[in-house]
This record gives structure tokens, sequence and C-alpha cells, in this order.
């Protein structure tokens, strides 16, 4: 059996798939079609201090070898997540880790301050539900806030060192395609103290409906996801990934085994599928299945031995 | 996996299509629908049109390029079901007076529903082009009554009924709530919804539904939803 472990500021992954936030909900509604908790680890759905309603109008559009998707991050909220879930994540054995949004510098910061408190108070319990937060800088369909932090890397600066004073967990910045310079903004995370960097969030995307003269979505841009945006992606992942020298989780456009090794060797140190798990609501368990066969078959013993080979 | 039976043209761009195998589900509940590999990405949620020991049958109308790959499929080709999924249409009493209220291709629950709801009667509403009425009205002792080009709502005596369901264009639902509300009716009435779906099992939040208390997902807490809840944006 090839080795597909990995571990990125303490936290271990049995294997390097992880579902990506925003895709998988808190894991329950994928945990009744398949056992969870052979996943590498799960990015939780988007949270943000307040509850979020998210977008009105159409939220997805499909595109060649792609999706638009404007949810605009409904979500119940930092409280009710530590109320609802946890529970169940504290049973759950994979890596947990929960995606923090934000409008403002301070709902960021008291967002992560609870999440934090909560961890704490959990540890000494023993039943430890958040090994890591990733902090979402870089969501397109949120008009204050979010991808204004994810372009400049001096707004964003201050986001990170805020949260990093915040918190003593494990802290993965999710960074944003549309960024203006992303090796920068990786660089500035990794100084500000992050563990890691993950990327990239969608792209900043368009559909008009010719027949109405108008964006079919009401927050008139939306985020691209899928295998549509997989080479630009890998492309900014080996790019990050010769720059800075905390871990590189990859993701964007994964839907086989074969993707995700390009992205290991690109760099990555695990890698997260998004979209994909719309297009097989099954993906995880089958991603796992044909990287074992896939690393078998190319004689890789360990992701060690290929990451970052080219 | 399952194998195609049967795929026809019931009327233009809509198909009725079967497959065979054992499938469970009840009358309202949908299930996810794709016959093609990875593109388009998405599967075509499509609710139960029929559902007996031989297999599955679904009613759908060419919109786009997922359902115009649905319409090619042969006997023989292969279709990958995931499902059930939703609420449905809900349990009533015995002897309740039940309307099933149809717009175009949202007839194609009521269909299945009727298995239950025998007695029900059925108002059925077309733009233009009426089909399969006559497996309505084989599937029911009530009256079945069909309007072409105009509004099957007007035709609906709200204080005649127990409970009301209604599948449709959202304008047509929004005309029930609208009338459930003016007319003061007592009966239960009910909507189900027809959104955009990505994943099916409420992970996405994508066919996220505003109802006056808060936001529900129209896949895993609908499709079917009290019409006075629903708020239509």
């Amino acid at each position: 059996m090839s080795d597909m472990t990995c571990s990125i500021a303490g936290v271990h992954f049995k294997n390097p798939i992880v579902m990506a936030s925003g895709t998988f909900g808190f894991g329950r509604e994928y945990g009744s079609l398949y056992d969870i908790n052979r996943l590498g680890g799960i990015c939780g759905k988007g949270l943000t201090l307040n509850p979020k309603e998210g977008n009105s109008g159409f939220r997805v559009y499909e595109t060649p070898s792609g999706m638009l998707n404007s949810v605009g991050l409904e979500n119940p909220g930092v409280t009710a997540f530590l109320r609802e879930e946890c529970e169940y994540w504290a049973g759950l054995n994979l890596a947990r880790i929960a995606n923090l949004g934000g409008n403002t510098l301070e709902d960021y910061v008291e967002g992560a301050r609870l999440i934090e408190e909560d961890a704490l108070l959990r540890k000494t319990s023993g039943k430890q539900a958040v090994d890591m937060i990733e902090l979402n800088i870089s969501c397109p369909n949120v008009k204050a806030g979010g991808l204004a932090y994810g372009i400049k890397t001096e707004i964003a600066r201050e986001v990170v060192r805020k949260i990093r004073q915040a918190t003593t967990l494990p802290l993965m910045i999710k960074l944003s395609p549309n960024a203006e310079d992303i090796v920068q903004m990786a660089l500035m995370c990794q100084e500000e103290g992050a563990d890691a960097v993950s990327l990239v969030n969608t792209f900043s995307a368009m559909k008009i409906d010719i027949h109405k003269r108008r964006s079919v979505f009401d927050n008139l841009y939306a985020g691209l996801s899928g295998p549509a945006i997989k080479p630009i992606a890998l492309r900014m992942v080996h790019q990050v990934s010769k720059a800075v020298t905390i871990p590189v989780v990859g993701m964007g456009g994964i839907q086989s085994a074969e993707d995700i090794l390009e992205y290991i060797m690109a760099g990555a140190a695990v890698v997260q599928v998004g979209t994909h798990n719309f297009v097989n609501l099954r993906a995880g368990a089958d991603l796992i299945d044909e990287l074992q066969i896939l690393m078998e078959r190319e004689k890789i013993e360990s992701l060690d031995e290929i990451r970052g080979i080219v | 996996m399952a194998e195609v039976i049967a795929n026809v043209e019931v009327a233009p761009n809509i198909f009725r299509l079967k497959a065979a195998g054992a499938f469970s589900g009840r009358m309202g509940q949908f299930y996810m629908v794709r016959a093609w590999d990875r593109y388009p990405l998405l599967s075509r949620p499509l609710s139960i049109f029929d559902l007996n020991e031989s297999g599955i049958e679904f009613l759908y109308q060419v919109t786009g390029e997922g359902t115009r790959l649905l319409s090619a499929l042969r006997p023989g080709d292969e279709l990958q079901l995931e499902g059930p999924f939703g609420n449905g249409f809900p349990e009533v009493q015995a002897g309740a007076r039940i309307a099933l209220v149809g717009g175009g291709i949202g007839i194609a629950p009521l269909h299945y529903a009727l298995r239950n709801y025998r007695g029900s009667d059925v108002y059925l509403g077309f733009s233009q082009n009426p089909y399969l009425t006559e497996n309505f009205e084989a599937a029911t002792t009530g009256k079945v009554l069909v309007n072409v080009g105009g509004i099957v709502l007007e035709q609906v005596d709200f204080h005649a009924y127990d409970t009301i369901i209604s599948c449709g264009p959202e304008p047509m639902l929004k005309a029930v709530q609208r009338k459930k509300l003016e007319t003061k009716s007592e009966a239960d009435v009910y909507v189900s919804l027809e959104n955009r779906m990505a994943c099916g099992i409420g992970a996405c939040l994508v066919c996220s539904v505003k109802c006056l208390d808060k936001r529900r997902k129209a896949c895993a807490d609908g499709p079917v939803f009290l019409a006075e809840e629903v708020v239509f944006e």
C-alpha cells in the first residue's frame, strides 16, 4: 500500500483528499452516503460571525467544463455552528477545518475568537471538534469585505495578523485567484504567521442572459469553479509553492486521481475537492480508491517522493 | 446504473423516460439523473412520474444541454440515478377532499401522487399541446379538468377541498399562494418548487428558498412546502 498520509502544522491527514468549503455542508449530508471518515479532511461551509442569508436569484449556472455559483455565503453563523455541528464533528475521525469569512475586520476577529474559545474548552474535555481554521479572504460573491480583502495584499495583511493573534489553532489562509499578485499574497500570509495557504477560490466571472439583457445573477458576477479553472489554478499552486516554505493546499477542478498527482507534483501538500462533489456524490470515496491504485501503478511509495517535483 | 427501456416524445420537447430496476420513492420525491460522464457537470433533478416493480418513470421538458442529452437516450442505454431525495407530498387522512393542480411539466409528480390520492380531482393547465391527460383520467376516480392557454387556477374552488397540492411554473405557484390567502381557504395548500440544484442532498445551498421564518433547502427541506411559508422573490 502506498503511503498517502500528510501532516500540516501537526494536523494529520490520512490521505491528501480534503473536501472544499461550500461543497460539503458540514459533512452530514455526504455522511449518509459513504463513510466520510475515510477522507483526509473536510472544510466546513463558510461561516460568518452572524447568520447570513446569501444572495437572491439564480445561485448556479453551468458553463463549459465549469460552474458559476452565487450562493453568497449563506450560513448559520459561528455561534450556531459551534452549538449545532461541533458535537457531530467531535465524533469524526478526520481533519476538521472550520472555514471563516467576514465582512469587517471586527467580524473576522470575533468569529475566530469564538472558535478558539470553543476549541480550548473542548480540548480540555477531550472532545475537540475543530483542528484548523481556514480563513476565507477571497469569496467573490460577497460585496463588502470578501473579495476586497482577497485582492490587495496590504489590506489582507491586517486581517491575517489580527486573526493570527486571535487564535492558537493552526491557521490556513484561502487565497483568491483574483489577487493582484497571488505570490506576494502568500508570502505575506507566511510572514504573518499563517501555517498554510490554500488556493484557489473561485474566479470572479459572469454570464449574461441576452433575452433579458442582464446578468443571470442578481449579484452581477459569480464565482467560476470546476475543471475549466484547473490549468490556471495548477499554475498558481506551482508558483506559490516555489515561493513559500509553509504547506500549500491546492484546489481547482480536481476530478480524478491524475489531477491530484498533478497538484502534488506542482507542490501541494494536500488537495481540496469541491465542484466534483456535485458531479459524483461519492467522489471522496472513489478518489481515495483511485489514488491508491494510481500510486501503486506509478510505483509511488509515498506522496513525499513526488511533492513539488516539477 | 439503470437501463433505459423507453424514452418517448409525448409532445414537442416533452419526453417520458422509463428505466428498469428496483427503485423506491414516495410521491413528490425526486432523483438526480444523469446519462453522461462529466459534462455537463451537474445532474438534473427529476421528480418521479411513476414507479412500480418493473422500474421508474420520469417526465421532462428539454430546456438545456442536460435534458437534450437525456432526450437522445435509446432503449438499452445507461442512466445514472441517485435518490430518492426530498420530503415529498404529505400524507392525508382517509376521505380528505384533494385537488392536484399542475401547470405544464409540473404535472409530472402529480401523476405518481394519484397512486395514493386515488379520489383526487385533477386540474391540468397547459400553454399549448396538452399531454398525457388520459393517464391522469385513468389514475383517478375524481374529475380531471384540462385547460389550454388559460388559467387553470380559476377553475379550482379553494373551499371545496381539504388539501390542495400544486406544481408548475413559479407564476402559477405564486397565484396559488395568493388565492389561498385571498379566499381565506381552510385547505392545507402545498406548492412543489422546481429550483436549480447542484448537489440535491442539502450541502451546496444553491436551491435555497426564502421562507417566512428562515431560508430552507428546496432539495432536502422541500421541494414541497406549505404555500403560505414561501416568500417568492
